[in-house]
């Protein structure tokens, strides 16, 4: 299977503290300008390659480089480090403002984490969906208003409402005019940065099995970041579990939710809440590292991974293949599933 | 005995002029939340949860009016108070985590600034210590190198860590009624857990109410000692958490349980609520706004629907629920 998207070795750095504002800009340039200040590592040197049709899941904490990781590859920053391969094409030269009016662009399309953000408050629903039909599609008239409508339809979202602006939608109204402006051009790579939070579980069910329907119709790959496992577990075919900018645990869904190998994917799979069960009172402890110049050679869990050991703190373990699932651990080996001896 | 309530709303309506008519947003809204108690208002997006929350704390949009009803915190009715009334309440009494966290806090403002500008302005903290408390609460709310973070703005912070500055801002003042629109959506459920806890210790510590306004039904029955659903403007049902989940009475909180995705084994099992909500500006609402949605709708549903007593123990609006499978007190809907 050839790769749809493929990214090598991307990493994504900020200057911490490049805020707004004339003392910001003075204290910057007695410190000798941007390229001194401290970095973010907000994605660290991630590799992984999404195959045409296939959908993978991203989780992890918040604050861990998900949004950060998704707007690089869909080229709406640009990297500081590695490659972003759309096919054959590398993307990752080509910058940002460039990329908004290239041809690929009705390849990619997001749907963003915060609807109520992205949806102009001056359009109506309508207005929104319709835009990238204009601006990729060259949709008028009565065409771009069928399409509209169907997509509308598509997305369960009622014609009545596509007159309205979004400070008149509810949130999850809202989330659904950020969908079905995305769909509407029918890219290759939907990326949906965390699509249902705002949905209720009735619209967020009609909303997946959308998704399942379009990626059978259409053939369409989707890289899908949320904070909802049992929703990845259920949409996706992979997930990929990232913490503080790295990539410590990648396989098959189904397999990385039953049997989680990196202690980090254990903390997060047992925190999950579930009908009938009252919370658990497990929780990472210790304060977690700091994204800020962290440390090249300490593993990013160390401090509150309770299996960590002084190695843990001396060398950063490397993404190792385990079959079909990839791990981060120094201890991998020993938290994969015991072989059954033969009777 | 239940202990007083620290709030009590009681039969609150809310309309919205729209060019296309009148919203009937909210009707008819009863609950109640005592003292340290977490009660959550679930429901469909849609349902007039947030409407609920801005109307208690009178920050309607401009186009929204409270037609009808009380919300009496204490012996303050805050549908009735005045503008003056309120801003001495609001902050310091009652606080409120917004659901789009973004758009709530000031873009040029540094958060750990933000944060010492709540705590000076209510609760009684110098101006020379409100940084450093300010950082505390950072790492209370979970963000790592709080005292480095307090110098970044909103755009440089992810979503989730936006949310845990509101959160921390929120509680900053210590109030005696928490509205928490969504606290942990967008947040992963380590840090949802570690929230949740902070959120639940304050309101034990402080005795703070908290309404708690998700769609997460498994995070609503966790958290929470009571649950209201509500339905297009409506409250459904509103019973305590383990009755709901165990003999949920109407048909819509029925549905929504069969919606959750928590132990489906894939998508096809799970099961959309039909329809959709009704147009809130119809005028022909019927007096069960689900029953054109309902698979047990009856002759009988025609009928106004029995009216909530704020202070029973499981209510349910409905001329034809579910059957109750333990026999507690009569419902409301019996009588
Ligand atoms: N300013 C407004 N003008 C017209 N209608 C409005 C306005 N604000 C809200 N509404 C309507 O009131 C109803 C309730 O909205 P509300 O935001 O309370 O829903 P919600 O239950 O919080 O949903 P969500 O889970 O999506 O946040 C919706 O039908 C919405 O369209
Ligand atoms: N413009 C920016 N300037 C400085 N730092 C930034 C900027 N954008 C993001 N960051 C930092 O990069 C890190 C990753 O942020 P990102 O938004 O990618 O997280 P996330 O995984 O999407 O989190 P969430 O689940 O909360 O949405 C965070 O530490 C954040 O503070
Ligand atoms: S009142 Fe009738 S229509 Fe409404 S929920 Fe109950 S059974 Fe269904
Ligand atoms: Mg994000
Ligand atoms: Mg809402």
């Amino acid at each position: 299977m050839t790769a749809l998207l493929d990214i090598a070795d991307v990493s994504k750095w900020f200057p911490a503290g490049a805020g707004p504002g004339a003392w910001a800009r003075l204290k910057r340039r007695l410190s000798g300008g941007v390229e001194k200040l401290p970095k973010v590592y907000a994605v660290d040197d991630v590799s992984f390659a999404i195959a045409k049709g296939e959908t993978v899941g991203l989780v992890g904490e918040s604050g861990c480089g998900k949004s950060t990781l998704v707007r690089a590859l869909t080229r709406l920053i640009d990297v500081s480090q590695g490659s972003v391969k759309l096919g054959s094409r590398e993307l990752a030269l080509k910058p940002a403002r460039v990329f908004a009016r290239d041809r690929d662009r009705a390849r990619i399309q997001m749907v963003f984490q915060d609807a109520g953000e992205s949806v102009n408050p001056r359009f109506t629903a309508f207005a929104a969906i319709a835009d990238p039909l204009r601006r990729l599609r060259k949709l008028r008239g009565n065409a771009l208003k069928e399409r509209v409508e169907t997509v509308a339809g598509q997305c369960g979202l009622p014609l009545q409402l596509l007159s309205r602006f979004p400070h008149q939608l509810s949130g999850g109204q809202r989330a659904r005019v950020g969908i079905a402006r995305a769909i509407a051009v029918e890219p290759d790579l939907l990326v949906l940065d965390e699509p249902t939070a705002a949905l209720d579980v009735s619209v967020q069910v009609v909303v997946l099995q959308l998704l399942q329907r379009l990626k059978k119709e259409l053939g369409m790959s989707y890289l899908f970041v949320s904070h909802d496992l049992s929703v990845v577990r259920l949409l996706c075919d992979r997930v990929l579990v990232m913490y503080l900018g790295k990539i410590v645990e990648a396989g098959p869904a189904a397999k990385v939710f039953e049997h989680p190998l990196h202690p980090y994917t254990q903390a997060l799979v047992a925190a999950v809440p579930r009908l009938h069960e009252t919370a658990s009172r497990l929780r990472l402890t210790g304060e977690p590292r700091s994204p800020i110049d962290p440390d090249p050679n300490a593993c990013r869990f160390y401090g509150r991974c309770p299996h960590g050991v002084d190695a843990c703190k001396t060398t950063m373990p490397a993404l190792d293949a385990f079959g079909d699932r990839q791990v981060a651990c120094h201890f991998a080996e020993s938290f994969l599933p015991q072989p059954r001896i033969a009777s | 005995m239940t202990p007083a309530p620290a709030l009590s709303v009681e039969g609150l309506s809310v309309e919205f002029r729209t060019r296309s008519g009148a919203v009937r947003a909210l009707e008819n809204v009863s609950f109640r939340v005592a003292k340290g108690e977490t009660v959550a208002l679930v429901g469909e997006s849609g349902s007039g949860k947030s409407v609920t929350a801005y109307a208690v704390m009178g920050i309607l949009d401009p186009a929204g009016r409270v037609t009808a009803g009380r919300a009496m915190l204490g012996d303050l009715d805050l549908l009735a108070a005045t503008p003056k009334e309120l801003a001495n309440v609001r902050g310091r009494k009652i606080a409120m985590i917004f659901q789009n966290p973004r758009t709530a806090l000031n873009p040029i403002r540094p958060v750990g600034r933000q944060i010492a500008d709540v705590l000076i302005c209510h609760g009684n903290v110098s101006r020379r210590a409100a940084p450093a408390q300010a950082v505390e609460m950072l790492r209370a709310v979970g963000i790592t190198d709080p005292a480095r973070r307090a110098k970044a703005y909103p755009f440089e912070m992810s979503g989730g860590m936006c949310q845990r500055v509101m959160i921390a801002i929120a509680l900053a003042a210590k109030p005696t009624l928490l509205i928490a629109d969504e606290p942990t959506t967008g947040l992963d459920v380590t840090t949802q857990a570690v929230i949740m806890d902070l959120i639940n210790d304050l309101a034990k510590e402080l005795g703070m109410a908290t309404i708690f306004i998700t769609h997460d039904l498994a995070l609503a029955g966790q958290r929470s000692a009571r649950i209201v659903v509500m339905h297009a403007g409506h409250v459904v049902e509103n019973a305590p958490t383990a009755d709901l989940f165990a003999n949920p009475r109407h048909p819509y909180t029925a549905e929504l349980i069969a919606a959750t995705p928590d132990s489906a084994a894939s998508l096809d099992e799970l099961a959309a609520i039909a329809g959709s909500l009704p147009d809130l500006r119809r005028a022909d609402l019927p007096p069960c706004r689900y029953s054109e949605r309902c698979p047990r709708k009856i002759a009988a549903c025609a009928q106004p629907l029995p009216l909530a007593a704020p202070d029973a123990a499981h209510f349910v609006a409905c001329w034809n629920p579910l059957p109750a499978q333990v026999v507690v007190a009569p419902t409301v809907s019996a009588a």
